[in-house]
């Protein structure tokens, strides 16, 4: 992570022509592509996890790296997350670079004590001299009408433990690059993907260098990004909202209000300076997550707003957010979900506040 | 005790331990049983807040640090492992600074040393040994040439399903790593007979198709030959290794426990058996092969060296605060570093 890392060039990826070293790729494609060329790149980097061998994973990220790269490369492992990820703490000491899968989010939950208390803290246990490599790829969020513990939005539980850093894509082309990104880190990364993204295309610069992993950055990954240029209000989403939300500003267009999307991708560390960019130019704000309402990230980020526009603010920061109930099932999650009536809903709370 | 032969025909070539090995392991217990009991009075002389002694576990922990090759080999501790560290030849105040408060895992540097940090989630560290071991198999060391991970835990911590995930994963893979049960009759307050279902730690290891032994953990010799048995067996690529060391925990479980309230001293002095360093210095006299100048030696030693540790632990002093801010990430994040700032600035006002 670059000190300063808001001072990298936005990107719009909106804007990309399809040219020699543009793709028009699947996300679920572009992760696969990603983990190929780190195998490739990094003979230390090891993928491992259920089935992510000869099957290619359950979402087929892992299609055909075993084949190329070989049972020790890749290999499939026992069904059980906490000897995943404990596994991952001594292959780090012993010099790997863990890619570890689990298959989907809520099978986090059993590896909890390895992900908080071991790969969080190995770092700081060892003085610095037990590095943690580990990018941690968590399937996430729910939207595909999965069971139970197959749909959960894990990101605050992340984001609160020290040691730890957390990325979410929303496109194909930053699945692809920040992929690669947290593969190059010395530090635990929970990479966090939309599953419900999995098979949505978009253009993939593969001509550029990934940030961190050359000589120079120049992909503008490691902050937050302007999905959407707007004037009246700043959507602030991440993951599989981001898509949402633009959908919502399209709309909201149509009667005149001009919404700006910032795709956050760093839930940890937080672009906290981009935030303050986006709302100082907008003056309101409303956060979008699927998890649940209270002690969310959304709180994070009203608070990182608050910090550095309150004085400019029009209207108190708004959260659209999933609610307080275990993450439902696929009948029940369209209303779980923010859908785009309730994001506009919290787009006109924002627009008609008036203070009392 | 049982003894698999599976294990028994892989050593046959091991040679027996040398006079002077012998002496150099009464040396080590002898150390280490007086650094044991001076910790405990630290604790009540305030020169350290807490300590987790390992009365009664020196011929298990001497012996089976004893076998591992420091050159190749990493070691996975838990909290109560003073003796396979001092074994070893870990830095003994970077070791004790833990207890101290200084720092969480210890001070020591345990690249150098090959002992992992030391760790209080007692189940979470034996997974760790099976990555590390796996990683021996992934980097493609000959057969015979393994570097063998050993993860330590006693009969309380096989309750935790790392435990199981872990044997589970080693024998799947067949990784080269040695379980080493210290099943000293208590976890804190619950016997091993309410603690562990199956009768032993080691019979577990059969639904596994791990081979195990259970050694008389009171026996420094028995201890040091199995573990080097388990080492052979693991370094020739046949997979993991159970041991499991009967021994007796003769003190409290740390300096904040009461034995009192869950077992009586008619108890204890049933359950323990023989002393282990009493057993072994009559063995020695026995066989000629150390006299009583030898003993007082090794005690006097022992003094001398408990002197330095405590003088080295006195002058520890508390750590620079910023260290808390620095040793989190190898790449620090903008937050951190302005919480950092913020601290000092504060910090400094005061």
């Amino acid at each position: 992570m670059p000190e300063t890392i808001t001072d990298l060039r936005l990107k719009d990826d909106s804007t990309e022509t399809d040219t020699a070293g543009v793709q028009q790729l699947s996300m679920q494609q572009a992760l696969n592509r990603a983990l190929d060329e780190i195998l490739a790149k990094n003979p230390k980097a090891v993928i491992f996890g259920e089935d992510c061998g000869r099957l290619g994973g359950v979402f087929r990220i892992t299609d055909g790296l075993q084949a190329k790269h070989g049972e020790d490369r890749v290999f499939d492992t026992p069904l059980a997350e906490s000897g995943i990820l404990g596994m991952s703490v001594g292959l780090a000491m012993a010099g790997f670079h863990p890619i570890p899968e689990v298959q989907f989010d809520g099978f986090a939950y059993p590896a909890i004590n390895q992900i908080v208390c071991q790969i969080a803290r190995m770092n700081y246990r060892s003085r610095g001299t037990l590095p943690m490599p580990i990018t941690l790829r968590v399937p996430s969020f729910g939207g595909i009408r999965a069971p139970e513990h197959h749909g959960e939005s894990l990101e605050a539980l992340f984001a609160h433990v020290p040691g730890l850093k957390v990325v979410s894509p929303s496109t194909p082309h930053d699945a692809y690059h920040l992929l690669k990104y947290a593969a190059a880190r010395p530090d635990p990364v929970i990479f966090m993907e939309p599953k419900s993204r999995y098979w949505q295309k978009g253009p993939v610069d593969v001509t550029n260098a990934t940030p961190g992993t050359a000589a120079h950055d120049d992909g503008g990954l490691t902050g937050a990004r302007v999905a959407r240029e707007g004037r009246h209000l700043t959507l602030v989403a991440w993951g599989a909202m981001v898509s949402r939300c633009l959908q919502v500003a399209e709309l909201a267009a149509e009667d005149g209000i001009d919404v700006e999307v910032l795709d956050l991708r760093w839930l940890k560390p937080i672009d906290a300076e981009a935030l303050a960019r986006s709302v100082g130019k907008t003056r309101r704000a409303v956060v979008v997550h699927e998890a649940p309402l209270t002690s969310g990230l959304g709180a994070e980020v009203a608070q990182l707003i608050t910090q550095s526009c309150f004085a400019t603010l029009k209207a108190p920061v708004e959260r659209v957010t999933g609610f307080d109930v275990p993450y439902p099932s696929g009948d029940l999650e369209d209303e779980y979900i923010p859908n785009i009536d309730r994001i506009l809903f919290g787009i006109q709370r924002v627009l008609e506040y008036r203070r009392g | 005790m049982t003894t698999n032969p599976v294990l028994a025909a892989v050593d046959d070539d091991a040679a027996p331990l040398t006079h002077h090995q012998l002496r150099e392991l009464y040396t080590l217990m002898a150390a280490v049983r007086h650094l044991d009991t001076s910790a405990v009075a630290w604790q009540r002389q305030g020169i350290i807040p807490g300590y987790a002694p390992e009365l009664g576990q020196e011929a298990a922990q001497v012996g089976s640090g004893y076998a591992v090759d420091r050159t190749r080999d990493f070691v996975f501790p838990t909290y109560r492992e003073m003796g396979v560290a001092r074994a070893m030849g870990l830095d003994m105040v970077g070791y004790m600074s833990t207890h101290k408060a200084t720092w969480h895992g210890g001070m020591y540097n345990p690249l150098e040393s090959r002992f992992a940090p030391i760790q209080a989630v007692v189940a979470g560290s034996v997974l760790h040994a099976v990555g590390w071991a796996h990683g021996q198999t992934l980097s493609g060391n000959a057969a015979g040439d393994m570097g063998v991970a050993m993860t330590y835990f006693g009969d309380g911590a096989s309750s935790q399903g790392d435990v199981h995930e872990a044997m589970n994963f080693a024998a799947v893979m067949k990784a080269p790593v040695v379980f080493f049960i210290q099943n000293n009759g208590w976890a804190i307050s619950v016997p091993t007979e309410r603690q562990v279902a199956g009768g032993s730690v080691a019979a577990r290891a059969a639904g596994y198709s791990i081979p195990s032994l259970q050694v008389d953990g009171n026996d420094v010799v028995a201890v040091f030959e199995a573990t080097r048995s388990a080492f052979a067996h693991c370094r020739a690529g046949n997979g993991p290794v159970v041991i499991e060391a009967m021994t007796y925990r003769r003190g409290p479980h740390s300096t904040a426990d009461d034995p009192g309230r869950y077992r009586t001293l008619e108890e204890e002095r049933l359950d323990a058996g023989e002393d282990p360093l009493e057993r072994f210095k009559q063995r020695l006299l026995t066989d000629g092969v150390a006299d009583e100048a030898f003993f007082a030696d090794a005690q006097r030693l022992a003094v001398e060296e408990e002197e330095a540790v405590r003088a080295g632990i006195a002058d520890l002093g508390p750590r620079p605060g910023a260290e808390m801010f620095s040793l989190v990430f190898q790449e620090p994040t903008p937050a951190l570093q302005s919480q950092a700032t913020a601290w000092r600035e504060e910090s400094e006002h005061a």
